[in-house]
């Protein structure tokens, strides 16, 4: 079933187009993730979502019901806000509990839930603090429960754990996640953090200048980028210019490469960028890619080589126990695993 | 520079010295010529003998306080009172929401709309009393513009009144409240508001659960500035209102100018600004109780 269904959408600020003519069916219980730099209207788009913003262009439909003009306090969404928006006037309880009184409800009721809510994001006890008083992931909590207090029918959180220092964030990705599978809603995350996106997402949508440039599971974007974009932004990628043959081989500044048939090709034969990710970059005597080691770093959990190839830096990422026997300075020969490299259409050049 | 390098003394002292500690004494002392003097002389002369027909010998008798004591000028006061919190809670009531209102539009809007407010505060109480006294009068005011779209049968005067003298404070007042009431308002983060719409409230309820009680504190402050300001208006009541709207501040300057009468006119001022005070710390004790609960 499909829970939120997008056709078109578009949102115009005088002359920029911060979302451009995005469609996406996103399905009901599906945690999706809006990926994409800062600036790239993902923010916007989770804001038109929310109804806090009116389209240009577009419509949006929710279980089967347009609504592209109804007013936010009427769409019974939840959401977490980017600076988190708790009401420093009221204490946890009552912040929980808002929405919750603005439908009405009794005191009784309203508390009976707040307590739920503070177990579910494991704060129990807490209601009579002052939102001051919190830490910040304690804050962060409050603000999750508070989005969930009525059941929302869509939950929608806009770079929700930004504010967190790493340990803090990794930890409330994981939490995040589990409590929206225990709980089935509907959830959209905005962020910049890819590695969040994998994390969290039964649904990546990547974005880039208002534009949807890929949507699907994580790893089916991970291992299959659609274009050169994608493939920089999800994980680390080398990115090479190349030459696609009309044989099934690539030129790559003087070397080729025969490619796999597990390998994707992904436009016309041509000037292309060949995506390879670093550990798909395997050592092997016979090689067809002659490198020569530029900086090596040892991490414990694995070994990160930069190598000069020609004008361009590879980066490759080897097992402690598939490390190869090299210093600076030394050729290393190559060889792409099996289905690791796609072809893609060259990027445009900036034409305005 | 070259004299510290031998004993090189820590930045902090030497910005410390720049500044020498009585120069604090600086403010203090103009406080204390310019305010509390008059003020001791002022308490001196509303307990002074008054001459009859003259003017007023030193001494020590409660004359003046004990005429005030009178129903006549107990009811002057309530009317001072009543006027300037009237003028007070009408003014706020208008200009809290135009604010909010002003802090909502692009930049270059508020800018402008800012410096017309700053250039109203150049206009004299007496320009104002009389600008606004020719606008609602028979022969030249807003009358006509009813009469002739068909409101009114004729033209009539609007003043003097209590709505002129009423409509007059208000405007004195507005540019103030509005100059403190935009700083909160428009650092208020906007996530607030989208975040009450998004959780039920409507336009209206979000305004009374998130806005009001967020700038509670800066409303009550420009209430209060706004309260004592027009109890000090003396010129408006006489242009604009009717000789029962006169004010204290009104009957303070008739006596110390056209009565010669002193020390009651210090009397006067002297219990003015007890009430005032008074009034004042009660609605910050209130504001106080009720924010500690919060």
């Amino acid at each position: 079933m499909t829970a939120l269904s997008l056709r078109g959408m578009s949102k115009r600020f005088g002359s920029l187009a911060a979302v451009d003519d995005v469609s996406i069916e996103i399905p009901a219980g599906c945690f999706v993730c809006l990926l994409g730099p800062s600036g790239c209207g993902k923010t916007t788009l989770l804001r038109l979502i929310a109804g806090l913003e009116e389209p240009s262009a577009g419509s949006l439909h929710a279980g089967g019901r347009e609504i592209t003009t109804l007013a936010p306090n009427r769409r019974d969404f939840g959401m977490v806000f980017q600076s988190l928006a708790l009401f420093p006037h009221l204490d946890v309880a009552d912040n929980i509990a808002y929405p919750l009184a603005i439908r009405g409800h009794g005191r009784r009721a309203r508390m009976e839930r707040v307590e739920t809510l503070l177990e579910l994001v494991q704060l129990p006890g807490l209601g009579a603090r002052r939102i001051h008083q919190l830490s910040g992931g304690q804050r962060q909590r409050v603000a999750i429960a508070r989005g969930l207090a009525i059941d929302p029918k869509v939950f929608l959180l806009d770079e929700p754990l930004s504010a967190l220092d790493a340990n803090l964030r990794e930890h409330m990705q994981v939490e995040l996640r589990q409590l929206q599978q225990r709980l089935g809603v509907t959830t959209l995350v905005v962020t910049h953090d890819q590695k969040e996106a994998l994390t969290m997402a039964d649904l990546v949508i990547v974005m880039n200048e208002g534009k949807v440039q890929q949507a699907g599971a994580p790893m089916k974007i991970y291992r299959n980028p659609a274009n050169a974009f994608v493939a920089g932004f999800i994980g680390q990628s080398n990115l090479l210019p190349c030459t696609l043959g009309s044989d099934g081989s690539v030129d790559l500044a003087g070397t080729r490469l025969a490619l796999d048939p597990q390998d994707r090709v992904k436009t016309k034969p041509g000037p292309a960028m060949l995506s390879i990710r670093p550990e798909d970059l395997r050592p092997d005597p016979q090689g067809p890619i002659t490198a020569r080691v530029a900086f090596i770093r040892d991490l414990g959990e694995s070994v990160q080589i930069a190598l000069d190839f020609g004008e361009t830096r590879l980066q490759a990422v080897f097992a402690p126990r598939e490390r190869p026997d090299v210093a600076i300075g030394d050729a290393l020969r190559l060889a792409p695993a099996p289905g690791g490299i796609v072809v893609l259409a060259p990027p445009e050049a900036p034409a305005s | 520079m070259s004299g510290e390098t031998v004993h090189a003394a820590p930045a902090s002292s030497v910005s410390e010295k720049a500044v020498p500690g009585w120069f604090g004494l600086v403010p203090a002392i103009t406080l204390a010529v310019l305010f509390l003097i008059p003020f001791a002389i002022m308490l001196s002369v509303s307990v002074a003998h008054r001459v009859p027909g003259g003017f007023f010998e030193p001494g020590f008798e409660w004359t003046s306080y004990e005429r005030l004591l009178s129903p006549f000028f107990g009811r002057i006061l309530y009317t001072s009172v009543a006027i300037s919190a009237g003028a007070a809670a009408i003014c706020i009531a208008l200009a809290f929401p135009f604010t909010i209102f002003l802090a909502g539009m692009r930049h270059r809007v508020q800018t402008l709309v800012l410096v017309a407010l700053l250039a109203v505060l150049s206009l004299s109480e007496v320009i104002i009393g009389f600008s606004i006294s020719t606008l609602l009068s028979r022969t030249a005011g807003i009358g006509n513009l009813f009469a002739a779209i068909g409101l009114i049968d004729g033209p009539r005067s609007y003043t003097p009144g209590l709505f002129a003298l009423m409509t007059g404070l208000c405007y004195l007042v507005f540019p103030y409240a509005v100059l403190v009431l935009y700083p909160p308002v428009s650092r208020l983060d906007p996530e607030l508001r989208d975040a009450a719409r998004m959780m039920g409230a409507g336009p209206l309820r979000t305004f009374f659960t998130v806005t009001v009680p967020l700038m509670r504190a800066p409303v009550l402050g420009a209430s209060i500035l706004v309260f004592v300001f027009t109890l000090g208006a003396f010129l408006l009541p006489q242009v604009l209102g009717r000789p029962n709207h006169w004010t204290l501040s009104v009957h303070i300057t008739d006596q110390a100018i056209f009565q010669s009468n002193l020390p009651f006119a210090a009397a006067m001022a002297i219990v003015l600004l007890l009430v005032a005070l008074l009034l004042v710390g009660l609605t910050l004790l209130l504001g106080r109780e009720s924010g500690g609960r919060r």
